[in-house]
């Protein structure tokens, strides 16, 4: 599991170019000005958009597979406009947070209890490892028998596919505190919870924190699965109505809304670390 | 730390330890055994009386007789042939894109940034648009494994391309390698550990995608139509061997990812992790 959980940092976080680029003089030409390299990544956008609309204005493909692109920025602005995206939005959101909350704070909770207690480790982590083989979307069944498909059902997949990541990344940084900083505390003789409060916690807070930013990310796939599978609002419903209808530029401008707010939101996790780690950069 | 610091809490509490009389090994076990008890004694002796909680023999029933009638293999068959097919096309593609992206400045450029945007659209996401575009059936399930195999792939050879030590390339110049060389000796073998992380990655993205797939474009066999139908007529016993089925598979997907990435980077010598 952990080379899961580390590799996916990668994916949220992508190599900063500076140092590669020092590294790698060879391969890398640097583009003339800031500005020329920050619009390399234009071209290839817009030519596919510039593809798309030759493709439904000529009709080379049916507009019930690709609705014209002008049509789906049309029914965007029609969504947002009307107000008629706004519920669905609220509701997704409620759900996540909720269900994101729960799972990243009993996540925390058994991460600390596995990091800090070999006991509870040698008892609880065999059964939380063989729990977790199985991914949340293959206990959606089960849930869906147990507590039916209401909001009960969201909060607790959305809290399952949170947890995992959350509870993994606290174990591991609790363990992974440097011994030293462990002796300093206790020359200093620290109690117990000063050596939480003060050493561990702090210590282990870049890979908690990276947890907790994986956490939700999982977390935002669980709601979408969760309301293309069942339910009767939210932005998933929405896809898999204009699904059911045929109107796929409802389709799509639902799945740009989807990406755009799970972008942002992941940013604001982002920002909040920055924020929250800024007492480490002035030890250096 | 851990060891040490588990060590000197151990002497630190040995008065507590010595309460504990369970060894070490089989504490693991204690847990799951006692939750299978209760489970056992709840139905049993009539605690809870539920067709939501069958019994652990009725489950075991189900589970010999859905075996026994061959309908297990047939549904596990094509769920992994499913897996495994989106799983071999979505990594090759992937593959070639992360090399790319990790080898020329130029596509990393033009191409990174639509790749990084594409990525933000939760992978369920597509599954309306791909029925739409590639119909209910295996087709369609294929295309979307393939895509969910695709994005850990690129992001991963694209690390590992990405950090190939300059003085690798330096020694590779000084010997005039071709670009043939460069690419076979020095960059594949330095970029291995990141793009096995991510074929490893992918394997599991896959079989989660299979799943949703079944779940999502309901036709056909496999083991996610399994559970549907099982949830759809109430069988909790087959939802719950199902479940531990889906458990089996990820658990031996893992074992041989983890045993692939040993053996493959074993010329390294020394682990490259303490996974």
């Amino acid at each position: 599991m952990t080379v899961q959980t580390r590799s996916i940092q990668k994916i949220s976080a992508p190599a900063p170019d500076g140092p590669v680029a020092d590294a790698l003089p060879v391969a890398a030409r640097q583009w003339p000005t800031a500005w020329a390299g920050r619009l390399a990544g234009w071209p290839f956008p817009l030519l596919l958009l510039l593809l798309w609309v030759l493709a439904s204005r000529h009709e080379w493909i049916a507009p019930q597979v690709l609705p014209a692109p002008s049509l789906v920025w049309e029914t965007l602005v029609d969504l947002l406009r009307s107000g008629e995206i706004w519920p669905h939005l609220w509701i997704s959101l409620l759900r996540v947070f909720v269900g994101f909350l729960l799972g990243a704070a009993i996540g925390l909770a058994l991460g600390l209890a596995m990091g800090l207690s070999p006991l509870f480790r040698d008892y609880f982590f065999p059964f939380f490892k063989a729990v977790n083989q199985v991914p949340a979307l293959g206990w959606l069944p089960m849930l869906m028998l147990l507590v039916g498909i209401d909001e009960a059902l969201k909060f607790i997949l959305i809290a399952k596919a949170a947890l995992l990541p959350v509870a993994l990344n606290t174990y591991q940084g609790v363990r992974s505190v440097s011994t030293r900083y462990i002796e300093v505390a206790k020359v200093f003789r620290f109690t117990r919870w000063q050596l939480f409060a003060k050493v561990i916690f702090p210590a282990a807070f870049a890979p908690i924190w990276n947890g907790v930013r994986l956490g939700f990310t999982h977390s935002w796939l669980a709601l979408v699965v969760v309301e293309l599978l069942a339910s009767s609002e939210g932005l998933g419903f929405l896809i898999v109505y204009g699904r059911q209808l045929f109107q796929l530029d409802v389709v799509l401008a639902a799945v740009a809304v989807v990406g755009i707010v799970g972008f942002l939101l992941d940013k604001a996790l982002a920002q909040v670390e920055t924020r929250l780690s800024r007492w480490r950069r002035t030890g250096f | 730390m851990a060891e040490s610091l588990h060590k000197q809490t151990a002497v630190g509490s040995s008065p507590r330890q010595r309460e504990h009389f369970v060894p070490k090994a089989l504490r693991g076990w204690v847990l799951p055994l006692g939750l299978l008890l209760l489970w056992w004694a709840s139905t049993t002796f009539g605690w809870i009386d539920s067709p939501l909680l069958p019994t652990l023999q009725a489950v075991w029933r189900k589970a010999v007789g859905y075996t026994a009638s061959g309908e297990l293999r047939v549904a596990l068959g094509a769920s992994l042939w499913r897996t495994l097919a989106g799983f071999a096309i979505g990594s090759s593609v992937g593959l070639l894109l992360g090399g790319l992206l990790g080898f020329s400045r130029f596509f990393e450029r033009t191409l990174g940034p639509s790749f990084h945007a594409f990525k933000q659209i939760s992978l369920f996401a597509w599954v309306p648009l791909i029925s739409v575009w590639f119909g209910l059936g295996d087709t369609a399930k294929v295309a979307f494994i393939a895509l969910a195999a695709f994005f850990p792939l690129v992001l991963n050879t694209f690390e590992g391309v990405r950090s190939v030590p300059f003085e690798f390339l330096e020694v590779a110049r000084v010997l005039k390698f071709s670009r043939w060389q460069l690419l076979r000796k020095v960059v594949f073998p330095a970029a291995s550990a990141s793009i096995l992380t991510g074929l490893h990655l992918a394997l599991i993205y896959s079989w989660l995608a299979s799943l949703g797939a079944e779940y999502l474009l309901v036709a056909g066999k496999g083991i996610g139509n399994t559970l549907v139908d099982g949830r759809e007529h109430f069988h909790m016993d087959l939802v719950i061997f199902g479940v531990v089925v889906i458990g089996l598979v990820g658990f031996a997907l893992n074992t041989v990812a983890a045993l692939v990435e040993k053996r493959l980077l074993a010329w390294r010598g020394q682990s490259v992790g303490k996974f």
